[in-house]
């Protein structure tokens, strides 16, 4: 079984002269206990395909299962619970709550899924701690470097244990080096038989960390690379 | 969820405190002008309030409120007497003199003459003196805020003299009357005396002042009064309110107040609503990431209602506290007798209540609409 089966997926957005196709017809399949890459020039409809994959972006054609889910046919509801939890997000962006210290956001997904404040707070730290940042428990996401806050959404991507964790453009607002550690940091924590992680990026000194990388063009999967990695 | 959503709000400094300022300054506002209000009018009735063994009066049938007075033939008194269910019946004289000092200060000031015999219809409330002591001769009782703006800073003492139109008159006890619309100094005489005080005019007579017999109402009676003699006889309490209501619809007070009171509700609205929208978008990519990571739409609204309700509670709390220090400390002399009710309190939460929905409606849309993808736009 896959982890992720898209088929035949489409999506537009807009209408009349304003219709962007943005997905056209995307099949792709992404085993589990991989790291799979998504690569290709802005607009080529990375960013809409991942946002289907995660359950937030419903597609006008297709079928999309995750670990046997169709969740094309989920309802909004369902879809919410089935981002809750299955999917951890690695942003670009971050995203992180600066008036919430470093464990209490490393700690929502698991305050989401209704785990007590406390028990959320250590999970969170034993996690935090195995990333390098056991000293920066309880310091606020404007006190830390780039290199840290990215640690940080990892372990808030991965601290619910989610089956899927959807990365966007991971190393994008780090330097080189903070990058490659950021990327050897989530191969190492993430990549588990039973899960999968799906990458979208543009930077291409990281696609080494990738099993496979599936390259887009015009919404469309024009190629899919195995990418056998040294262990 | 909550305390997240509490961190968010109180992480933002400057807003947190902006939207408190809002909120408090609009309830500062409706709480300051509804009670002010509320005691403008509460004070128009005051003679009534004031006469608290009485529950009908009596007049004339043209009267439009307590300071309408056109005098009544005494005979009329005994016809009112004569009505089944009246339990007794006094007169009342009500009316406005100019009053002299020895050191030569003028005033005006209200003069209520109360049944020679009986002395009803004057306040319970005596500072100095008792109400016995207006038999002696030229006796008079004067409200404790008028003698203060006779004799600023001046103890109140008993005997002090004074002229009313030319006539002598001795303070004999010193009253807490409510206060008068107009704020004049209020006294009371008895009925001789209070109507030979005044200008001499053909009738004297401004109300009969009556009780309703025991197991009857002060309703039922009144209206035996008026088919048995054509005057017009109210319960005390309907011609309370008939007396407010005069105000409220023959005055430009309740359209005044009113115009502040929907001023205070408009800044709030927009001061309130302007702050949390740009909270809302300033943070749009935060509630997106919740939203990404799975808060559903209930739980978004539950997030920005509890942000909306802790900045409403404490910006409510700090208003009416203000409010309420200004009645505490500041309604001494002209504005006394007013307060903030606790009915006025109420109807402010509700208002700031109603201003926080109307502040959130275009925020809640917002999030609602959230599309959570946004996460993933640089």
């Amino acid at each position: 079984m896959f982890a992720v089966e898209c088929i035949g997926v489409e999506k537009s957005f807009g209408a009349g002269q304003t219709l962007t196709r943005a997905l056209r017809g995307v099949s792709l399949q992404v085993r589990p206990g991989e790291l799979t890459m998504l690569v290709g020039p802005s607009g080529c409809g990375k960013t809409t395909l991942i946002s289907a994959i995660a359950a937030m972006l419903t597609p006008d054609a297709g079928t999309i299962h995750v670990f046997g889910q169709d969740i094309t046919r989920m309802r909004s509801h369902e879809r919410t619970l089935f981002r809750r939890a299955t999917v951890g997000f690695v942003f670009q962006q971050f995203n992180l709550l600066p008036a919430l210290t470093v464990t209490e956001n490393a700690s929502i997904p698991l305050r989401l899924a209704g785990v007590a404040a406390a028990v959320a707070n250590a999970k969170a730290a034993v996690l935090l701690t195995r990333l390098g940042l056991g000293d920066h428990l309880n310091r606020f996401p404007t006190d830390l470097s780039g290199g840290q806050q990215q640690r940080v959404a990892i372990a808030r991507g991965l601290v619910h244990a989610p089956r899927l964790l959807v990365c966007d453009e991971p190393t994008a607002s780090l330097d080189a080096e903070n990058g490659q550690a950021a990327m050897a940091l989530m191969r190492e924590t993430a990549v588990q038989p039973d899960r999968t992680v799906i990458v979208v990026t543009h930077d291409d000194r990281i696609h080494h960390f990738a099993d496979r990388i599936a390259h887009m063009a015009d919404g469309r999967i024009v190629d899919v690379t195995e990418n056998r990695i040294a262990a | 969820m909550g305390v997240i959503a509490l961190r968010m709000l109180f992480g933002d400094r400057a807003k947190y405190l902006g939207l408190v300022f809002g909120v408090a300054f609009s309830t500062l506002l409706i709480a300051q002008q509804g009670g002010l209000f509320v005691g403008l009018m509460l004070r128009t009735a005051s003679v009534i309030d004031d006469a608290q063994e009485v529950n009908i009066w009596v007049m004339d049938p043209q009267a439009d409120y307590i300071d309408t007075v056109r005098a009544l033939r005494d005979t009329e008194l005994p016809r009112v007497r004569g009505v089944a269910g009246v339990d007794w019946a006094v007169p009342f004289f009500k009316t406005n003199l100019a009053l002299k000092t020895l050191e030569g200060h003028i005033e005006n000031a209200m003069m209520l003459g109360l049944d020679d015999a009986s002395l009803i219809g004057a306040t319970s409330r005596f500072l100095l003196g008792s109400l016995e002591d207006l038999r002696r001769p030229d006796a008079i009782a004067i409200d404790a805020a008028g003698y203060k703006r006779l004799w600023p800073g001046e103890t109140p003492r008993l005997g002090r003299e004074l002229e009313l139109n030319d006539h002598r008159a001795v303070i004999a006890a010193i009253t807490d009357a409510s206060a008068a619309f107009t704020a004049n100094i209020i006294m009371h005489a008895p009925y001789s005396r209070a109507i030979a005080y005044a200008p001499q005019g053909r009738n004297q007579l401004s109300f009969i002042l009556a009780r309703a017999a025991p197991g009857r109402t002060p309703d039922d009676v009144a209206r035996a009064i008026t088919a048995q003699t054509g005057l017009q006889a109210l319960s005390a309490a309907a011609f309370r309110w008939k007396t407010i209501d005069f105000f409220l619809t023959h005055t430009g007070i309740p359209i005044s107040f009113g115009t502040v009171i929907v001023l205070g509700i408009i800044v709030g609205v927009a001061v309130v609503g302007l702050t949390f929208n740009i909270f809302v978008a300033e943070n749009i990519r935060q509630y997106g990431a919740l939203k990404a990571m799975g808060l559903s739409d209930l739980g978004l609204v539950g997030l920005v209602l509890l942000q909306a309700a802790v900045v409403g509670m404490i910006g409510y709390g700090i208003g009416l506290g203000a409010a309420a220090g200004f009645f505490s400390f500041a309604t001494e002399g002209e504005l006394r007798g007013f307060y903030l009710p606790v009915w006025v309190a109420w109807t402010v939460a509700g208002m700031v209540g109603l201003i926080m929905l109307m502040a959130t409606v275009a925020s809640l849309r917002r999030v609602l609409v959230l599309d959570p993808a946004i996460v993933f736009r640089s």
